[in-house]
């Protein structure tokens, strides 16, 4: 468990991280918080060139409501996001997704930014940024670009961030009234994946009709998944529970889990099932009380 | 010095060694650090069986700072290839031709520094040839299996057929029982994981020839000797010093392959070498324990009364014999598998098997092989309720040897020495309200929702122990206490056991205290390092309290004999005249008139009777009786979550009796940490294989340890019956919560799902074989 040889670099801005990543290329690896990076690099799972460390730069750990949409610096911490009180009054899933990562001394150092751009299917916030429909901001030789979460995630460890990008916010839409979100995550203990996990996101209208649903869902694919068809059967619907039992078995068989020491891949389906309904019936919940 | 309270036996001291473990103070192996230290890092086998063609070091030592790389081949020439284990069988150190099992130590690198070190492992070249890995015991012992051991005289896997108790009886029995009741049971692989991995500094002084070896050791004075022995080094030049412990829990008691490498290198480079696994390492290459595979079957009458118990075990041992057993024991002590239940016979039958995995077998928190019986005949004692259709609390008081039976003679030979079971349970269903949870169960059960109640009431069998059956590799299982008083009636304790976070230096101070009367915080105790501890076994198999607390009771007396003599001296009276009371000598019919032992302590250098010896100190090596027998009485509530199939442990009481209780706050602590343990076997804890051997539960990503929020709130409660034959009644707690708690959980979820059908489920029970049960019963959400 002792890394290979690597060089380190201390950046004090965007830009130098920029100038840098350009010129090194896939060699360098950004270390933010480092709570995956590390542990790969000590199983030498990952053997990068070069460490760009941008913790040092300043200002790049904001959270803040700017013209109706919710900026979080890639800098965040978990536990940061965790305690803040306006994500625990206006994005409770947030809150619900901070407090359910790996254990209070990953989440003093863990980055959201870095839970992102790991590209890991087994991270949290991927489901709950595709659920809240998040946008990723990146800067690049050429300046910034707003990426939809959508798009962002490619493969297993893949992002749509460029080499010589950096993932510098996540920008999501302030709620609406009448809204609700919930991530709900089973694991085998404190501290572990997702045996499954699933984040939802609700809008209703005043007659109480779903207008908005996101459902996101954690380790149940080769890369984060959104749950497209379940998300489609709630719109402009009223919820019944019969109707979240079925967006729940949809979502369920969207997945495509792989069988492991958390269970067989039919155990995980079942399970996936078992959290969206539950993520959905908290986030109706929700969405109810704040009409 | 000011009068202070004595606080002995019964006393919740805090513990003395707690102000260095919270200031970060303590001294663990990895803290040693010497001059011109060198750093070993191992080379490990990625095959679990393979034919080793070549290994080239070429690259390894051609970078900076690597001094050697040491293969199987110098260790040969050497004659240090192999070592002896503690159970008589040998193992390899480093291999000359082949490797047994997945991370099996290839080669060893000694550099400068550990990244280097590490580098340089990744650098050595090995070629290997697999070959089948053999994983299962049973296909072990098929006629075509792989052999794992050619270097045996015998051609086969099978290590050796161990048998206790009446075989024509049980069987009678077994033919004429009105019932009977089979089930088969595993309990798998695990691991101690203790939080301090293995390694040590080994140190030789070319100037006084002697060697030092600081290690991650239970029992430092059966390693000098062993050391001793397979290196020829006479035994007063080795010192072995253990250190703070973090944690041994038996798997610190085999020595392991790494420790006589570096003792190897520090030979030959005359510089210190340091050791120390990492993680993974520690989980896939140190000794696991349990992986038993047992058939076990209850004869009893049709209404409830147990006649016999027949148990067949197939042990997977790995590819050494490797456990650390008392040399009688091949299966350790685990034909007390009869448990705290009187019935006429048994008979148990126990094969030890070779596969290509990691050595071992040791007990992990368990007085060798005691948790598996408590396993098996706790789950059987289950499973002939439900087949009778018996409450689980009604047929154990039905069959508990009771309170007039002790000294109990068990079926397979022991001989239990107090107890009193009923009253146990009696207390455990009052405190936790039995009646009332069962007609909770009822109504939930009616409503479709799942709870259980788990009941264990185990026997331990601890204290190991007689010298007329108890050894390892021949020495005898007495522990030792030597205690010095000084002039100023301070004290010095030096014990043969040593503490991996037991507690010893406040108990064994606190006996003393109690035995001479002088205050605790004036006694230090003292172990781990043979060159001033006396002689002792260690500590493993909860055999401190029973043995070495016995030594120093046993010699804090010898003292208190003595001082009677110079206190007749200080008093101008005869010794007969004196009573020891209040802790103080004082004349009978005139207590006014008295001597403490600080008094008398002073005068023992100042002031001594003519003819009579100087000093105040004495030593016991205790040989004890008989082994001690601690119980307890469990009971567990657990609801079960049918969406995801996770097991809640809504409720956990624990009633124990270990005897007399020295310290009520460390015996508390340790409860709670072994039902901690007992509980994570129960629900968390596997080491798994893939199909080629290869071990998937490296890290404790994948090897579930529980923490704070995994475990419940325990709750605990004692009975008192002390040890008849243990000088202070004192019987040993540390491992009963281990042993007892399994079974417990699983009596509890197999109990919310019997309306089902379920009668078994095998440990770790995970929330995937749950809904897979839920599943098949048609009752998953």
């Amino acid at each position: 468990m002792i890394p290979g040889p690597v060089r380190y670099r201390r950046v004090r801005s965007v830009d130098e991280a920029v100038v840098l990543l350009s010129q090194l290329g896939t060699d360098a690896k950004v270390l933010s918080g480092g709570q995956s990076l590390i542990p790969m690099m000590k199983f030498r799972l990952a053997e990068p060139s070069y460490l760009i460390d941008i913790n040092a730069i300043p200002g790049l750990d904001f959270i803040e409501e700017r013209g109706g949409v919710l900026c979080l610096g890639a800098l965040v911490r978990e536990s940061t996001l965790e305690r803040s009180m306006l994500v625990r009054q206006r994005y409770p899933i947030l809150h619900d997704t901070a407090e359910v990562i790996a254990d209070p001394l990953v989440r003093n150092l863990a980055t959201v930014g870095g839970n992102l751009a790991h590209g890991d299917p087994a991270n949290d916030h991927p489901a709950t940024m595709l659920a809240l429909r998040a946008q990723v901001v990146a800067r690049g030789p050429n300046g910034e670009r707003s990426i939809p979460i959508d798009d962002f995630f490619v493969d297993t460890f893949v992002t749509a961030l460029q080499p010589d990008e950096l993932l510098t916010e996540i920008r999501i839409p302030v709620p609406p009234p009448r809204s609700g979100g919930a991530y709900v995550k089973f694991e085998r203990k404190v501290g572990d994946y997702a045996i499954a996990a699933a984040g939802v996101f609700l809008v209703l209208d005043e007659a109480g009709r779903i207008t908005q649903a996101g459902i996101g869902l954690t380790n149940l694919s080769y890369k984060p998944l959104r749950a497209v068809d379940a998300e489609r059967a709630l719109l402009g619907q009223y919820a019944s529970d019969e109707l979240l039992r079925y967006a729940a078995e949809l979502a369920a068989q969207a997945t495509d889990p792989v069988s492991d020491l958390r269970g067989p891949a039919d155990y995980k389906r079942a399970v996936a099932r078992t959290m969206t309904l539950r993520a959905l019936r908290r986030a109706l919940e929700r969405a109810q009380a704040n009409a | 010095m000011a009068a202070r309270a004595v606080h002995g036996i019964g006393v919740p001291v805090k513990r003395k060694e707690d102000p260095r473990f919270i200031r970060g103070k303590g001294t663990y192996v990895d803290d040693i650090k010497l001059p011109g230290m060198l750093v070993m890092d191992i080379v490990r086998s990625p095959y679990a069986h393979a034919r080793i063609k070549r290994i080239d070091v070429s690259k390894a030592l051609a970078m900076p700072g690597v001094i050697d790389v040491i293969t199987g081949e110098e260790l040969a020439k050497a004659n240090l290839a192999w070592m002896p284990t503690l159970m008589g069988d040998r193992q390899m150190v480093l291999p000359t031709d082949r490797v047994v099992y997945y991370a099996q130590e290839v080669a060893a690198v000694i550099a400068t520094d550990r990244y280097r070190a590490a580098d340089a492992v990744l650098a050595v070249e090995v070629e290997y040839e697999p070959l089948p890995p053999v994983l299962n015991p049973f296909d072990a012992l098929k006629p075509d299996a792989p052999l794992v051991r050619p270097d045996r005289e015998q051609k086969s896997n099978h290590i050796w057929h161990w048998e206790a108790g009446d075989k024509e009886k049980t069987d009678r029995i077994f033919h004429e029982a009105e019932v009977v009741v089979a089930q088969d049971l595993y309990i798998p692989r695990i691991h101690v994981a203790s939080i301090e991995t293995c390694g040590c500094v080994a140190n030789y002084d070319p100037v006084t020839d002697k060697l030092t070896i600081w290690m991650t050791s239970q029992a430092p004075h059966a390693h000098r000797t062993v050391f001793s022995l397979v290196t020829g080094i006479p035994e007063h030049k080795i010192r072995i010093i253990s250190p703070d412990i973090g944690g041994g829990f038996g798997g610190k008691v085999p020595v392991y392959p790494g420790y006589v490498i570096a003792t190897y290198a520090t030979l030959k480079h005359k510089k210190p070498i340091k050791w120390i696994e990492d993680r993974s390492e520690n989980l896939q290459a140190d000794s696991f324990a349990r992986d038993y595979h047992i058939h076990a079957e209850l004869a009893a009458t049709r209404d409830g009364k147990i006649r016999g118990l027949r148990v067949r075990v197939v042990a997977d041992h790995g590819a050494f014999d490797a456990a650390a057993n008392p040399s009688r024991f091949p299966a350790g002590l685990f034909s007390v598998c009869t448990g705290s239940y009187d019935m006429q016979a048994a008979h148990i039958q126990v094969d030890g098997v070779y596969t290509t995995k990691p050595p071992g077998g040791v007990a992990y928190r368990c007085s060798f092989r005691v948790t598996e019986a408590v396993h098996t005949i706790e789950r059987m004692v289950d499973i002939l309720a439900d087949e009778l259709g018996m409450d689980p609390a009604e047929i154990r008081f039905k069959n508990f040897v009771q309170p007039h039976q002790f000294p109990y003679k068990s079926p397979t030979g022991w001989e239990y020495d107090s107890g009193n079971y009923p009253a146990a349970l009696q207390k455990a269903l009052e405190t936790i309200g039995y009646q009332e949870l069962r007609r909770e169960q009822a109504e939930r059960r009616a409503r479709g929702e799942l709870m259980g109640i788990g009941i264990s009431t185990f026997t331990e069998i601890v204290g190991a122990g007689p010298s007329h059956t108890f050894d390892i590799l021949g020495i005898k299982m007495f522990d030792s206490a030597e205690i010095r008083v000084h002039p100023t009636g301070a004290v010095i304790v030096r014990i043969g056991v040593q503490t991996q976070g037991q507690g010893h230096e406040t108990t064994f101070a606190q006996i003393v205290a109690e035995e001479l009367g002088i205050p605790v915080e004036y006694i230090t105790v003292e172990h781990g390092d043979t060159d001033t501890a006396p002689y002792g076994l260690g500590t493993y198999a909860s055999r401190s309290t029973p043995t070495a607390g016995a030594a120093t009771a046993v010699a804090a007396r010898k003292i208190r004999e003595k001082a009677r003599l110079i206190a007749a001296h200080l008093l101008e009276v005869s010794p007969d005249d004196l009573e020891w009371k209040d802790y103080a000598f004082r004349v009978k019919g005139a207590p006014d008139r008295h001597k403490t032992m600080q008094e008398i302590a002073f005068a023992a250098y100042t002031n001594f009777p003519l003819g009579l010896e100087p000093g105040l100190e004495a030593e016991c090596y205790y040989d004890p009786p008989n082994l001690t027998f601690p119980f307890g009485a469990y009971v567990c509530v657990v609801d079960i979550d049918r969406g995801t199939g996770q097991v809640k442990i809504r409720e956990f009481l624990a009633v124990d009796d270990c005897g007399t209780i020295i310290n009520p706050m460390i015996v508390e602590g340790q409860i709670h940490g072994g039902l901690t343990m007992g509980m994570a076997a129960a629900l968390l804890e596997e080491i798994v294989y893939d199909e080629n051997g290869t071990m998937l539960t490296g890290t404790f990503m994948d090897y579930l340890l529980p923490t704070a929020v995994e475990t419940p709130h325990w709750k605990t409660a004692k009975t008192i019956t002390p040890s008849p034959h243990h000088p202070l009644g004192a019987k040993g707690v540390g491992e009963s919560p281990t042993i007892g708690a399994p079974p417990a959980l699983v009596n509890a979820v197999v109990d919310a799902l019997s309306h089902l059908g379920v009668r078994h489920i095998d440990i770790p029970i995970t929330p995937a074989k749950v809904y897979r049960i839920l599943q098949e019963k048609g009752v998953a959400e």
